[in-house]
């Protein structure tokens, strides 16, 4: 017998927990996801390559936010643990012949455990103290990344070894598109799971309160180090992809530069959002591109006033960002939402 | 008559702030199962004492065991873990996360998969949150919140994030649970909805309730026993008659004899 509801109604706890609530969500990223995969036959190499960044990027933001995001700690240490993992997993494929899909998990324990070394200080400082400790941790790092030339191969940097699987060898645009969109896919997919499960709940608790987290049994320290540990194992995946993407590594993308880059991707796309990492990410990928795109067209077009508009870029960047900032603080993810309430109810309002 | 066990005992507590003396000796027992009352003008310490159970303070001398375990130095995790859960005064509810996941958090020390088995979630992950989800729903049903199980606690008016509160503190199925004027700022309807809460919660429940209220016709009409505070000393315990008529507690809280249980 078929029952026809007038409504989204659910009949078990399970169907109710679902991530994808409706069969018409479960069709679009499902073919979403096939569409990712057909991608690279689609597009050319130079737009396979952006989303390989924006890729990388999304698994460091999920990373960051889990932390800062999710957590509520501050994390100014970002661009230095992705230099950690693309280090550590290029030493272990250069000195160990460890295989690339052993190196990189390995990579990312190694960046975890020295995520949590640096979050120690999380057990007595919080907010802005914790985020100075955490400019310690980006600095301290940075020096060792120069001066640990035995790993690190010092200002010269060192070459990443390509992941290979049998006879397939990883080092075009088209290949690492493959392994990058996988391993972002699954990062996302994680993400997701942990936070409607019991230590990424805790997470939050941790970041809203963390006086009644500990009342309700949630042991502060613990869960404080644990979340340094997730999104540092994160962060150090995105750094062995990026190692492997680009084939060669030097501690100069690995500045405060590029942890301020990730802080800006999650506070654009949403803090404490999965989606918004993903959004945040495309998003300060995406623009800078954007703005190349458009400067150049504008020099084109009025040769006069082009060379002002192309060293204006910069600043034009800085001000999208702030006017975002300014209009959507909740981020990206946040404006979603309200204009997917809005579609639910439309043409009411109410 | 058969009096039933002490659950909690509590000796000769002494906390300090600096100067400030805020409990000085300090003692009690709670029984299995009953309402127990703690009263006293502002700043009496009650709160104080609250906070000494719970494991937010920890006192500079004194005694206090659960079920004849010493918890005094035990932090608060751990006094979570033996069945020991609260309210607070002023709300302290995750604001970010929704009705179900606060409480979703009264249910972490139940909960066993940790963040690998949480990420990969299908399983017994996703058994044992169906499971809890269950046991949740029940307080959400006992406690009549269902139309705003999903919504973000932030958006909530008082009176609910005050039942919210009491939902998360009942989902960590406790044995004792301190409730910090779980009735403060609510109008009367909530009022005696909260007090038909609190009286379900003990008697078929069976959780032992310590109640810090300053709505004097509530305290006296659900109390099993009620003590006195008063400028970190106690000055009265008793049953709620004996408590009325003791002169040092009318004198230190209550006024002079007349207007005193005029309240409601």
């Amino acid at each position: 017998m078929s029952v026809n509801y007038c409504g989204d109604f659910k009949q078990s706890y399970k169907d109710d927990m679902r991530v994808m609530q409706t069969p018409f969500i479960r069709i679009c990223i499902f073919s979403f996801i096939v569409f990712l995969y057909a991608f690279p036959f689609l597009a050319s190499t130079y737009v396979v390559s952006t989303v390989n960044v924006i890729g990388i990027a999304v698994i460091g933001a999920l990373g960051i936010n889990i932390v800062t995001g999710f957590t509520g700690q501050i994390s100014l240490g970002q661009g230095a643990f992705l230099g950690v993992g693309a280090f550590a997993c290029s030493y272990f494929m250069r000195e160990w012949g460890i295989p690339f899909w052993v190196a990189m998990p390995m990579a990312g324990v190694f960046t975890a455990a020295v995520g949590m070394v640096f979050g120690i200080p999380s057990l007595r400082l919080k907010g802005l103290y914790l985020a100075i400790a955490t400019l310690a941790a980006q600095f301290i790092l940075e020096y060792l990344f120069l001066h640990m030339d035995m790993f690190t191969g010092g200002s010269n940097g060192v070459y990443f070894p390509s992941p290979e699987a049998g006879p397939v060898v990883f080092d075009t645009d088209q290949s690492m598109y493959y392994l990058i969109i996988t391993v972002a896919i699954m990062a996302v997919v994680f993400a997701t799971n942990l936070f409607r499960s019991k230590d990424g709940r805790a997470f939050v608790a941790v970041r809203d309160h963390y006086l009644s987290a500990e009342i309700m049994g949630i042991h502060l320290f613990r869960y404080r180090l644990l979340s340094f540990a997730v999104s540092s194992f994160y962060v150090g995946i995105a750094g062995s992809l990026w190692g492997a993407y680009t084939q060669y590594i030097t501690p100069e993308h690995f500045t405060i530069h590029e942890s301020i880059n990730y802080l800006a991707m999650i506070i654009i796309g949403g803090l404490g959002s999965v989606l918004g990492s993903i959004y945040g990410a495309v998003f300060m990928t995406l623009l800078p591109q954007v703005l190349t795109v458009i400067t150049s067209w504008a020099a084109h077009v009025l040769p006069s006033v082009g060379d002002l508009i192309m060293s204006i870029k910069e600043g034009i960047f800085g001000l999208i960002v702030i006017l975002f900032l300014v209009f959507e603080p909740d981020g990206m993810a946040h404006r979603w939402s309200l204009i997917k309430a809005y579609w639910k109810l439309y043409p009411f309002s109410y | 008559m058969d009096r039933p066990a002490i659950q909690l005992a509590v000796e000769d507590l002494h906390l300090s702030f600096g100067g400030v003396n805020a409990l000085m000796g300090v003692g009690f027992d709670v029984r299995q199962g009953e309402i127990f009352s703690i009263i006293g003008p502002n700043g009496a310490g009650k709160t104080s004492m609250l906070n000494c159970i719970s494991g937010r303070y920890h006192p500079q001398k004194g005694k206090i065991s659960f079920e004849g375990q010493e918890i005094t130095s035990k932090p608060p995790a751990a006094r979570a873990q033996i069945g020991i859960s609260r309210t607070f005064q002023n709300i302290a509810l995750f604001k970010g996360m929704t009705v179900l996941d606060n409480m979703l958090i009264g249910r972490h020390i139940h909960l066993k998969s940790g963040f690998l088995k949480g990420g990969i979630y299908l399983g017994p992950c996703q058994r044992e949150e169906i499971e809890h989800r269950a046991f949740v729903e029940d307080i959400i049903d006992f406690l009549e919140i269902e139309h705003i199980r999903k919504k973000v606690v932030g958006t909530l008016a008082y009176g609910l994030q005050k039942r919210v509160e009491l939902a998360r503190a009942l989902a960590l199925d406790p044995k004792l649970i301190l409730l910090d004027e779980p009735m403060a700022g609510m109008n009367l309807e909530e009022t005696e909805d909260m007090v038909r809460y609190v009286l379900d919660i003990n008697q078929e429940w069976g959780v032992t309730v310590i109640l810090v209220e300053h709505d004097m016709g509530v305290v006296m009409d659900i109390s099993d026993r009620v003590v006195v505070l008063d400028f970190g000393q106690k000055i009265g315990e008793g049953t709620p008659e004996e408590v009325q008529k003791d002169p040092a507690v009318i004198r230190a809280y209550l006024g002079d004899e007349e207007s005193v249980f005029l309240g409601r």
